[in-house]
């Protein structure tokens, strides 16, 4: 067991995969020679060489695309997305093609891919390194949506995304690479996909979140315990789509209360779907409105810094929001 | 026959008299020395950048324009009010070279709300449409489609105007550029769009040579595949730039057909300011692309035909620090954006902000 961050956890899950499946390759924009723009697949062309991690052109629709060819035809392709800003181009390939295969083949025929996808507001990333594009593609049977958090989560999470076999977008959210570390098992292991987890018991209401926003939330749930002997639940989806829905369920019927945040435009944003299911499915145990928080509806996260801190939640807004509820 | 060939000194083109190669370019002193000021000017301001990184003051992402100087500088010599001027990410010197004001871009890049978009965009993203430049973009090729759409609307609108379009090697993978050069080349034939495609060839898209991304090295050539013709200048050397910036540009202005100038340049700085080691070239490529720095060779060039002296050069040099350290001051020192600007512009017409705050 070492400490590891989360960068470098996905890395070595990847690596593991590589080399117990010859199958699993690696492709991408500057992935190979240069070992990614975050560091994440450094290492891979030395030690599986060129035919195996490949650097491709600037073209995610390529990119996308030629990861669904290698998949239905044996491969099993992690494709790396730079930044989920430049999904876009792939978006044909991943929603029209790769997730209705399937579907559309009477079961002939599956996509066995991983596309890794750093997202998420930086300082500095303004109009095209920000993005939180989950919404986009949580609206896609067909497709699993996984967003793990945490190393050890993300390390056996690329092993079951690889092995699962389906294509499976694989969101890191790119300012929380380096921002913990933690113990991380040396042995192989997998985390399921479709499989939410409770990172702390709390009665007095329940926050559902995930990436840079979960460890702010876990943040300020310690912190309003000790202020003020609220006892915050934290519940980490994990995997967006399919949803846990139990897991989220069972707190908010313990707790009666819920807030939902997410660093994506709050509007059509992924924790809206969260928030209906439990207004249906948990409605005679709520005790308070469910509430959102989110970034505010403008196009971007935009570059000054006053406006970037204002644009993602921030820990001030995530304690008044619960404190609101809990005192609700 | 190559395209080139054909087009040069072609009498069925018409070039402005000072444009023509080895005329009055050539010999027009002043107007070179006035360009190598501007060359000092981007090459202090991209070197001003890289310190405002360094200390912090600069976030995010950037990248300079360092060592491709004489490419912008010769077409955007050409440039005419009214040209669109559409670039990517690589957009301070387009900026600067239209007249957008140093300090607004230094602010900008500070984050300020003195900058040129309010400190809404950074380094990838500027704007300014009043002098010509319809946007810098920070996805790769997602712009060049753009661009066609505007040089079809100058014919359509029967204006003499042009879109000079600047792409990079690393764009041309893309699936928008080889979309936008078919129609661009099939719109051309009926004279409706008068585009300038300049590929900034600087050898890399990001960490990936040209190598290593096509088998098809001749970047210009491939656009042989929609009817567009082309041509290669050295984009080391002002002059060679200069004399095509001109021709093509009145070419396209005249013909309404698009064409291609695949400058052959190298970016002698990183890629970005992070720029991950430099770990896909080595230091001696570097040093082999220094020596025809485009700065270093009209340097030569001018001292050799005296235009100027050494101490004239140091002059400029040192008059332009103080230039941009204003500039950097100015941009420090401004205030940062006040936060209604967040939600401006999300809509235009009378609509107000409709989104959740």
């Amino acid at each position: 067991m070492t400490t590891k961050n989360l960068l470098q956890a996905i890395g070595e899950g990847l690596a593991e995969e590589m080399r117990s499946d010859e199958t699993v390759m690696v492709l991408g924009e500057d992935v190979g020679r240069a070992g990614g723009v975050f560091r994440v697949t450094q290492g891979l062309m030395d030690e599986f060489g060129p035919f195996r991690v490949m650097d491709t052109p600037l073209a995610e629709s390529l990119i996308a695309g030629a990861a669904i060819g290698l998949s239905v035809n044996g491969m099993r392709p992690v494709a790396e997305i730079q930044f989920a800003d430049f999904i876009p181009p792939a978006f044909d390939q991943i929603v029209n093609e790769a997730a209705r295969f399937h579907y559309r083949s009477n079961g002939a025929w599956s996509c066995p891919m991983t596309i890794r996808v750093p997202y998420g507001a930086v300082p500095g990333g303004a109009l095209y390194h920000s993005q939180s594009v989950e919404a986009w593609f949580c609206n896609t049977p067909g497709l699993k949506v996984v967003a793990p958090t945490f190393p050890a989560d993300a390390k056996g999470m690329i092993k079951s995304a690889i092995r699962d076999p389906n294509p499976v977008l694989f969101l890191e959210h790119k300012r929380t690479y380096r921002l913990i570390k933690e113990d991380v098992p040396e042995e192989d292991y997998s985390v399921p996909l479709g499989k939410a987890r409770v990172h702390r018991g709390g009665t007095d209401l329940t926050v559902v979140s995930y990436g840079l926003m979960l460890h702010t939330a876990l943040e300020v749930a310690r912190k309003i315990s000790n202020e003020y002997d609220i006892e915050v639940e934290v519940v980490e989806p994990r995997t967006l789509y399919p949803l846990d829905k139990e897991t989220i369920l069972d707190s908010v019927k313990k707790t009666g209360k819920l807030l939902v945040i997410s660093e994506a435009n709050l509007t059509g944003s992924f924790s809206g779907e969260i928030a209906a299911i439990v207004a249906r499915e948990a409605f005679e145990w709520l005790d308070g409105p469910v509430m959102r928080l989110g970034a505010p509806d403008v196009p971007a996260a935009a570059f000054a810094k006053p406006m970037l801190d204002f644009f993602v939640p921030s820990a001030e807004k995530i304690e008044a929001a619960m404190l609101e509820l809990a005192r609700y | 026959m190559s395209a080139e060939s054909e087009n040069k000194g072609d009498g069925g083109v018409e070039t402005r008299e000072e444009s023509r190669n080895g005329g009055a370019v050539a010999t027009n002193g002043e107007h070179l020395v006035d360009l190598y000021k501007k060359m000092i000017l981007v090459r202090t301001f991209e070197e001003a950048c890289q310190r405002g990184f360094r200390q912090g003051k600069i976030g995010g992402y950037l990248h300079v324009y360092i060592g491709q100087e004489a490419v912008a500088t010769g077409f955007l010599d050409a440039y005419k009010e009214g040209d669109a001027v559409i670039t990517a990410y690589r957009d301070h010197p387009h900026a600067l070279l239209l007249g957008s004001d140093p300090k607004n871009v230094m602010a900008e890049l500070y984050g300020k709300g003195t900058g040129i978009v309010k400190g809404k965009g950074g380094s990838m993203h500027l704007f300014d449409v009043k002098k010509g430049l319809y946007g810098g973009y920070g996805i790769v090729g997602g712009h060049i489609p753009l661009g066609v759409g505007f040089a079809y609307a100058m014919r359509y609108q029967e204006t003499d105007h042009i879109c000079q379009l600047y792409l990079g090697d690393g764009a041309m993978s893309n699936g928008a550029f080889h979309e936008a050069a078919n129609i661009s080349g099939l719109w051309g034939k009926d004279g409706m769009n008068p585009c300038l495609f300049i590929i900034e060839n600087n050898q890399y898209g990001m960490g990936t040579s040209v190598e290593r991304t096509t088998a098809m090295t001749d970047l210009a050539a491939k656009f042989d595949a929609y009817g567009i013709e082309h041509e290669k200048v050295d984009g080391m050397d002002l002059e060679a730039v200069l004399e095509a910036a001109h021709r093509t540009t009145e070419q396209v202005r005249e013909t309404g057909k698009p064409y291609v100038v695949e400058a052959l340049t190298y970016r002698t700085a990183p890629h970005g300011a992070g720029d991950f080691f430099e770990k896909y070239r080595t230091k001696d490529e570097v040093k082999k692309w220094r020596e025809r720095d485009p700065i270093g060779l009209l340097e030569h060039k001018l001292l050799e035909r005296d235009e100027l002296d050494e101490d004239k050069l140091e002059e400029i040099k040192s008059e332009m620090k103080e230039t941009i350290q204003e500039v950097s001051k100015f941009a420090d020192e401004s205030e940062e954006p006040a936060m209604e600007e967040l939600y401006s512009d999300v809509y235009s017409g009378s609509d107000e902000y409709m989104g959740e705050e």
